[in-house]
């Protein structure tokens, strides 16, 4: 129960009046924001939806076919295979520069001599043009003319297939998209291993700790919010990745690289079937939306333990 | 006095046959180029004043059509506006824009190979006999002069003409002449003796390969369907019924498996004809097999290391059929186009014998018009050998359609093309073309349902 006073009252009418006066005068700062994201975001995924529940080919009528587009997904081999190759390429897009990132970090952290000039030479991969990338490592590639055979030739190894062969084609890719994108773990991994306190390793240092286990014991559990950064980022991109993998492959050979990404493209923009593109691309979203979801609790439960439930 | 120069010459072409009886290659000072000869009776400026726009695929063709604009925007007074755009994202615009039924363009290019019965079912062109048959507009016999796979891709089921017949390509066997000398071998005459030849040329240990051709997904096909008419058949019938798992299919697609998993380049399963191409120009390649527009690059001294010493050699003969694949480009107007009979006469002057000429000249492509590749004076223009030409002249006595002219072209080559890299790494033939068959078959039936 509340006392209110006349002047309380004279107050709380007052504010009450104001918001009631001041609140509709607020709508149109709201207005543009709203229409722009209904019309880019909102509106192309009810109708991406909508799309889906059809059968809808280039220059055919449409009719609705409820979720069969989603049945045919399931007895689709090209499909599920696409799946896995998306995953298994994600995996390791994901882990390579992981490792080899933290690990460029940890040096680059050291006082090397020439530190920001190797630096700076280590993170030019990540301001190349991906399809400008993709030409390249294309003749590099090359199973007769490329100069990796040649490199590996000079110490005495057969020449591989590299992306022209269904058995070292996602590991060809991996490579590409590693050697791309471990600076951009580097730089994150480097930003947090400049955060940290000294105290715990000086205390370390006095209890005789070697440097695996200032690493295994300090560093790697400080810098786990870092990582989990990096992997959000990385597994995002790796999902979405596509013009390193069409430009290089398309695909193949044969369907051995094809992931969701270069599926859907083909299914809606080669072969016109847009109604079963566009529930191939629901899909791709839901899953996208659960690997966030599941990485963004991972990086909650890394955040550090402040004590005081923060 | 650049400007006195065009006016002039302006005025001239506005005086009607004067274009006929002067003729390009006098007033453009090339030689070896015919007249412009389809111009008795036509009144080329009749629609003068017009705007047209005009769809081009990025190639030499697209390239040699807009560097020659304004020969056509002078002798018309037609002003037209063209884009190129790249053949697989060229494809799609088109489709997506004349879907729409309001396409930006009046002219359109389309590969016949591809896109012809997808066109036609949308009827998407605008059916030419009317242009063709009027007087005012067009020559009596302009048709006649083309190959008869020009005049098959041109016409519809109905009997109407739709895209005009604009560049052709034939599939011929390129080969090195001086690693045929070597192992004393002349040019195969036989599918047989391609495989026999193939495998003498063979010498992994220098890095020496008999033969190559495109290994990789749905660029590797047309290479099947090709051998496939050695063994004379289609991949499908006049009904549009499949014929890809018969023995014939199954025959040719063991050839394709032979010659590219004995003689081929290790990791062919890879290549598309870029790098074949890459592989024949090194001089590391007794034989590639492909189309004969892929020819300038290999007598270019700064791009091959075999110019001078390439063969180019007609299709060797199947086992029941001698036949040269053929694929090719047409230049159409759009159903939906308010110019239509401007943008008529703009693919008129494309398909003209000129621009045959500039084309087979250049090396650009290879006109359907049988008259350019005869003229001995167009001929001594040609940069390329005369072994090139005589391999053009020849494949198109026995050009045979390579692809099925159905809507589900790409889906066809996607999946029988997976099939086929399949079998470079070892699968059976016969059961890899059972199952692509009966993947492929409920697509094609689908998209002839309505």
């Amino acid at each position: 129960m509340s006392i209110l006073t006349s002047s309380d009252r004279v107050v709380g009418a007052a504010s009450v009046g104001r918001t009631k006066r001041l609140r509709p005068s607020y709508w149109p700062f709201v207005v543009p924001a709203l229409i722009v994201v209904i019309g880019v975001i909102v509106f192309p995924w009810v109708f991406t939806l909508w799309m889906s529940a059809m059968e809808w080919r280039i220059g055919e009528e449409q009719r609705f076919v409820g979720l069969q587009n989603y049945a045919r997904l399931f007895t689709d081999v090209r499909f599920l295979e696409a799946m896995l190759h998306t995953l298994v390429y994600t995996a390791l897009s994901v882990l390579a520069p992981l490792v080899l990132g933290t690990a460029a970090a940890l040096a680059f952290n050291t006082k090397l001599p020439a530190r920001g000039l190797l630096r700076g030479i280590f993170v030019m991969p990540m301001m190349a043009t991906p399809v400008a990338i993709a030409l390249v490592w294309t003749m590099m590639f090359h199973p007769q003319l490329g100069v990796l055979n040649y490199l590996l030739s000079l110490v005495g190894i057969g020449p591989l297939q590299w992306v022209y062969h269904p058995s070292t084609v996602i590991l060809s890719l991996v490579l590409v998209e590693t050697w791309q994108w471990t600076p951009l773990v580097m730089l994150i991994v480097l930003g947090g291993l400049a955060a940290l306190p000294t105290e715990p390793y000086e205390s370390a240092q006095i209890d005789g700790a070697t440097a695996w286990q200032r690493f295994r014991y300090l560093t790697l559990p400080m810098i786990k919010p870092f990582l989990m950064v990096a992997v959000i980022i990385r597994s995002i991109d790796a999902l979405k990745s596509f013009d390193i993998l069409y430009t290089i492959t398309q695909g193949g050979p044969g369907t051995a690289s094809e992931t969701i990404n270069l599926y859907l493209y083909s299914v809606a923009f080669t072969y016109y079937d847009i109604g079963y593109g566009s529930a191939i691309a629901v899909v791709f979203f839901v899953l996208i939306i659960m690997l966030s979801l599941i990485l963004l609790y991972l990086r909650q439960r890394s955040a550090w333990n402040t004590g005081d439930g923060q | 006095m650049s400007n006195g120069m065009s006016l002039s010459r302006r005025r001239l072409l506005a005086s009607g046959a004067a274009a006929g009886a002067l003729g390009f290659s006098g007033a453009l000072g090339l030689p070896g180029l015919p007249a412009f000869a389809q111009t008795n009776g036509v009144n080329w400026r009749k629609y003068a004043g017009t705007k047209i726009e005009v769809n081009l695929i990025k190639s030499p063709r697209g390239d040699t059509l807009t560097k020659h604009q304004k020969e056509f925007e002078e002798l018309t007074g037609i002003t037209v506006v063209s884009e190129q755009t790249p053949e697989q994202q060229q494809r799609q615009k088109a489709v997506i824009e004349l879907t729409s039924g309001r396409p930006s363009f009046d002219v359109v290019h389309i590969s016949y190979h591809v896109q012809k019965r997808q066109f036609e079912k949308g009827k998407w062109l605008a059916d030419l006999t009317p242009f063709i048959k009027d007087p005012a507009l067009t020559d009596a016999g302009f048709l006649d002069d083309f190959s008869e796979a020009g005049v098959t891709f041109a016409r519809n089921p109905d009997g109407g003409i739709g895209a005009l017949p604009f560049s052709v390509d034939y599939w011929i066997v390129y080969w090195n002449k001086d690693l045929f000398a070597k192992k004393n071998l002349s040019f195969p005459k036989t599918f047989d003796e391609m495989v026999a030849a193939a495998a003498a040329l063979t010498d992994p240990s220098s890095q020496t390969y008999g033969f190559v051709a495109r290994g990789m997904k749905n660029a590797n096909t047309p290479v099947w369907t090709s051998l496939l008419l050695g063994y004379d058949q289609y991949s499908v019938d006049a009904n549009r019924n499949l014929l890809t798992d018969t023995p014939e299919a199954v025959e040719a697609a063991k050839l394709y498996q032979t010659l590219m998993t004995k003689s081929a380049p290790p990791g062919v399963t890879g290549f598309n004809w870029a790098e074949c191409q890459s592989a024949f120009l090194q001089g590391r390649v007794g034989m590639w097999f492909d189309g004969v527009g892929f020819a300038p690059p290999l007598e270019d001294p700064e791009k091959s290391r075999v110019v001078g010493k390439v063969g180019y050699g007609l299709m060797p003969k199947g086992p029941k059929a001698h036949a040269a694949a053929t694929t090719g480009d047409g230049i159409g107007v759009t159903a939906a186009s308010k110019n239509k009979e401007a943008a008529y006469l703009y693919c008129q002057w494309a398909t003209g014998k000129l621009m045959g000429a500039r084309l087979l000249q250049a090396g650009a492509g290879v006109p359907f018009r049988t008259s350019v590749l005869a003229d001995a004076e167009v001929r001594k223009g040609v940069k390329m050998p005369a072994a090139w030409v005589d391999a053009v002249v020849e494949s198109a006595k026995i050009s045979r359609l390579t692809l099925p002219v159905i809507i589900p072209v790409t889906e066809f080559r996607d999946v029988l093309g997976g099939a086929l890299t399949n079998m470079i790494s070892g699968s059976d033939p016969a059961a890899e073309l059972k199952r692509a068959t009966a993947d492929f078959k409920p697509i094609l039936e689908r998209s002839e349902k309505t």
